[in-house]
């Protein structure tokens, strides 16, 4: 296939702990630094509360809890991604929005061999760009619980 | 393809020709020699026949038609009015409004009526009263007068002589007759396209009916113009007649002696001239019977004219908008307060402060734009009870008061169901049948009173009758069969706590069940629905009196008045329409009961509800007070107290969702922004009071 007409898939990516993911852009509402987030009582552990982004009341989801890593301290760093799936608003809360990069879709490997933690049930691919491991997360599953 | 930009036009005007015509036609049962209504109701069926043949629906026309025939034999004193023949009419008028709505779901309005277009034919080709011949005759007379357009111009001295002079100096003067097509849609952009080409070629010295009518569709198909041209009829004919939707254009020529003759004419036979004049016939009021009808015709219309010329349709979809706006303002003004008083700088607070009383004015007007008068809920109820009372075979006057209070759309929407539900209830098993009301020593006529005022931030609505009442023992001993209540608890109950009973699901007292009010699920689904709209029911009865149902409900639901309360660092609102009172409390005053801690509340003992329980509020320390802050709240008949922290105050909020994602968190209706900018929560204290 020559190569000009790849096709690719622009996503955003974010740290978590000491892993990269990826969300596609067209996801994506918009990065916010911080800010005061209203806990909103008897929900799930991993729902933090809800922010007024704009005025609009939007839920935020804290990733590192939802995938069960460590929490770490809220630094300067910390960053909430907007994200609409289905009519819904939801914000993440992750260590860094670090990138909006073009990924080839063929680099796209659908079956994540390599990754063996607990966030393996929200992954929907890995895409492996030079150096750099990329998880695709998968929103549905992010956001409906399974559990 | 083309009919659909008119379709919510047409749905729109259908509908309210049909209230027009089922008000009126209840108007004529109780004035059933008020020839006037009749006429009414005849336009409302003839302009619904013109729309309804236009957009396609046959049906709906068809049936219209028919109607129109028996409404113009009522009218011409040919057949006369009778509860059996408003009955048909009535029938009629149901199943067009049946039509309507199926066109409105994306029907196509097609509907079985063979049985009431029968039942309406029988009525059309009913005997003729005879003895009314020489009235009929001059009716008949009007018209005819009226179809030909015969030269019936009248002519004061002014234009005569403007007529007599042109002729003299050459021009033609004509008479024309326009008709327009009967299923015109705009017929004032016809009346202004053959003005125009009129005024291009000559002069008009008058016009029948007046101009001012004729841009106000005051008119049937037909109107009639004088006229001075230089070009000939035939011409000018052809040049109208270009006009689209035009049927029928006559011209006369004036000449001198036709002249005369229609002023002869005048004098001859004043009917046909006050046809044309509706001014001077109401100075002549007494002529005779059809002058008055024409002429009472024509106030009424151009009353109708004047109320209509003052508002404008604005589309709900902008009101939202605007209101959504004006909510976005209310977040900024409480930011904006916040921020000024941290400053503290003079002319800041001055400005504000000033801000903030215009944007008060803002907002009343803002929502009573959103304000719509129950009257569109209301005005489809006289007819239900009449229906229902025919089929109950009861003899019931319902009684409409305060039918202009204002309400929020939001709340008018939905409050229709319920009200249906009450009503039926009252008339079915609230009023008595005739001869146990004679029994009793009551008019054999019930009386339903459906009442509507405002009272402070809240919209009263009362149903009264005075029928049987509610038996406190039969809805006692039914309640406990049900498995409502238990015997033990149903000893301590008020008689209002016992009649609120009939509200609870399952519950139906009539012996017969009846298909009008149902088999007990409308009552309970009746008080859920004003729950879930922010208001309460609550039920009055005197056993052989009557019964009064009244229903209180929040004037909008966007916007609303909260305490403002704080627990550790988290702040929660709660609806100020659930709370009694704030009190401060000593620790020794809470009492242990069963695991429940309680308070004694004058009188009343009132369990306490620890919020930092409720909603596992981090403490970073426990504090042991021995003053509690206590907010009494209450649902129904029920209290609580919510111990809080501390008050913050009262405030105005606005109402916004937990979006899609968080739904049914316990607890909790819904989310405000503050000053600040951060988010509170709503308290839903009807949840925490099951």
């Amino acid at each position: 296939m020559n190569a000009l007409e790849q096709e690719y898939l622009k996503v955003i990516v974010f740290q978590l702990a000491d892993k990269e993911y990826a969300i596609p852009v067209s996801n994506v509402q918009g990065i916010e630094k911080l800010m005061h987030i209203t806990r909103v009582p008897k929900t799930q552990r991993y729902v933090k509360g809800v922010i007024n982004l704009r005025g609009v009341v939007t839920p935020i989801i804290d990733l590192r809890e939802r995938f069960n890593i460590p929490i770490s301290v809220n630094e300067e760093s910390t960053r909430i991604i907007i994200i609409t799936l289905d009519e819904m608003e939801v914000g993440f809360v992750v260590d860094s929005a670090n990138d909006v990069i073009d990924i080839p879709v063929n680099s796209i490997e659908q079956q994540p061999e390599i990754v063996g933690s607990n966030e393996e049930e929200f992954i929907s691919g890995v895409a492996k760009l030079d150096r750099r491991l990329l998880i695709l997360l998968h929103l549905d599953k992010v956001l409906n619980p399974v559990e | 393809m083309e009919v659909n930009q008119y379709l919510e036009m047409f749905i729109e005007e259908s509908k309210e020709h049909l209230q027009s015509c089922s008000d009126n036609l209840l108007e004529l049962e109780k004035n059933p020699t008020d020839l006037a209504i009749v006429n009414e109701i005849f336009r409302s069926a003839h302009t619904l026949k013109g729309m309804s043949a236009t957009m396609g629906y046959e049906d709906l026309a068809d049936l219209t038609h028919k109607m129109e025939n028996v409404l113009d034999a009522i009218r011409n004193d040919k057949i006369h009015v009778s509860p059996e023949i408003l009955d048909v009419v009535f029938e009629s008028v149901d199943h067009l409004e049946e039509m309507v709505m199926d066109i409105a779901d994306g029907g196509d309005g097609k509907r079985n009526v063979s049985e009431t277009v029968a039942k309406l034919k029988r009525i059309e080709s009913g005997e003729p009263i005879q003895a009314a011949t020489t009235v009929q005759m001059a009716e008949s007379e009007v018209a005819a007068g009226v179809a030909e357009l015969s030269s019936n111009l009248e002519y004061d001295d002014f234009e005569k002589t403007i007529l007599l002079q042109s002729s003299e100096q050459g021009f033609n003067a004509f008479e024309i007759a326009i008709t327009l097509r009967a299923d015109c849609l705009l017929k004032a952009a016809r009346v202004y396209m053959v003005f125009d080409i009129l005024e291009k070629n000559g002069d008009v010295v008058k016009s029948s009916p007046t101009v001012d009518r004729l841009e106000e569709e005051q008119f049937d198909q037909d109107f009639q113009v004088a006229y001075i041209t230089k070009i000939p009829a035939e011409e000018l004919q052809s040049k109208i007649m270009k006009v689209s939707e035009v049927d029928r254009v006559i011209i006369t020529q004036l000449s001198k002696e036709q002249f005369i003759q229609s002023t002869t004419q005048e004098t001859v036979n004043p009917t046909v001239v006050t046809v044309v004049e509706p001014e001077q016939v109401e100075a002549q009021l007494p002529v005779a019977k059809p002058t008055e009808e024409v002429a009472n015709q024509k106030s009424t219309s151009s009353k109708q004219a004047h109320a209509a010329s003052k508002t404008i349709r604005v589309s709900i979809e902008r009101l939202d908008i605007l209101m959504n706006l004006f909510e976005e303002l209310v977040i900024d003004r409480g930011r904006l307060q916040s921020i000024a008083t941290e400053v503290n700088h003079g002319e800041l607070n001055e400005t504000v402060e000033r801000m903030s009383r215009t944007m008060g004015d803002l907002q009343n007007i803002v929502l009573t734009m959103r304000m719509i008068p129950i009257e569109t809920v209301f005005n489809r109820f006289p007819k239900m009870v009449r229906t229902l009372s025919r089929d109950l075979k009861k003899k019931i006057n319902l009684e409409i008061i305060g039918a202009e209070t204002e309400l929020d759309r939001t709340v008018i929407d939905e409050i229709g169901d319920p009200l249906v539900h009450l009503i039926r209830n009252s008339v079915d098993h609230g009023i008595e049948n005739p001869d146990v009301r004679r029994q009793k020593g009551k008019p054999e006529e019930g009386n339903v009173v459906l009442r509507a005022y405002h009272s402070g931030n809240y919209v009263f609505i009362e149903i009264e009758d005075d029928g049987a009442g509610i038996n406190r023992e039969k809805v006692l001993k039914k309640a406990i069969s049900k498995g409502i209540v238990t015997k033990e608890s149903a000893l301590s109950l008020s008689d209002k706590q016992i009649n609120e009973l009939i509200l609870a699901s399952g519950f139906s007292t009539a012996d017969v069940v009846s298909d009008i009010s149902g088999r007990g699920v409308g009552l309970d689904v009746v008080k859920t629905t004003i729950e879930s709209l922010g208001g309460n029911i609550s039920i009055d009865s005197t056993e052989g009196v009557g019964s009064i149902f009244s229903i209180q409900l929040p004037l909008t639901l966007s916007i609303i008045s909260v305490m403002l309360v704080e627990i550790e660092e988290e702040i929660y609102a709660i609806p100020l329409s659930s709370i009694i009172e704030t009190s401060i409390i000593k620790n020794s005053e809470i009492l242990n009961a069963h695991n429940q801690k309680v308070i004694d509340f004058r009188g009343k003992v009132v369990p306490l509800i620890f919020l930092e329980e409720i909603f596992e509020v981090p403490r970073k320390e426990r504090i042991d007070d021995e003053f509690h802050s206590v907010v009494i709240v209450r649902k129904g008949e029920k209290l609580a107290g919510l111990v809080v922290d501390s008050f913050i105050g009262q405030q105005e909020i606005v109402l916004k969702s937990l979006g899609n994602y968080l739904t049914n968190i316990f607890a909790i209706s819904g989310a405000t922004i503050l000053g600040n900018g951060k988010v509170a929560l709503i308290v839903d204290c009807n949840a925490l009071m099951k």
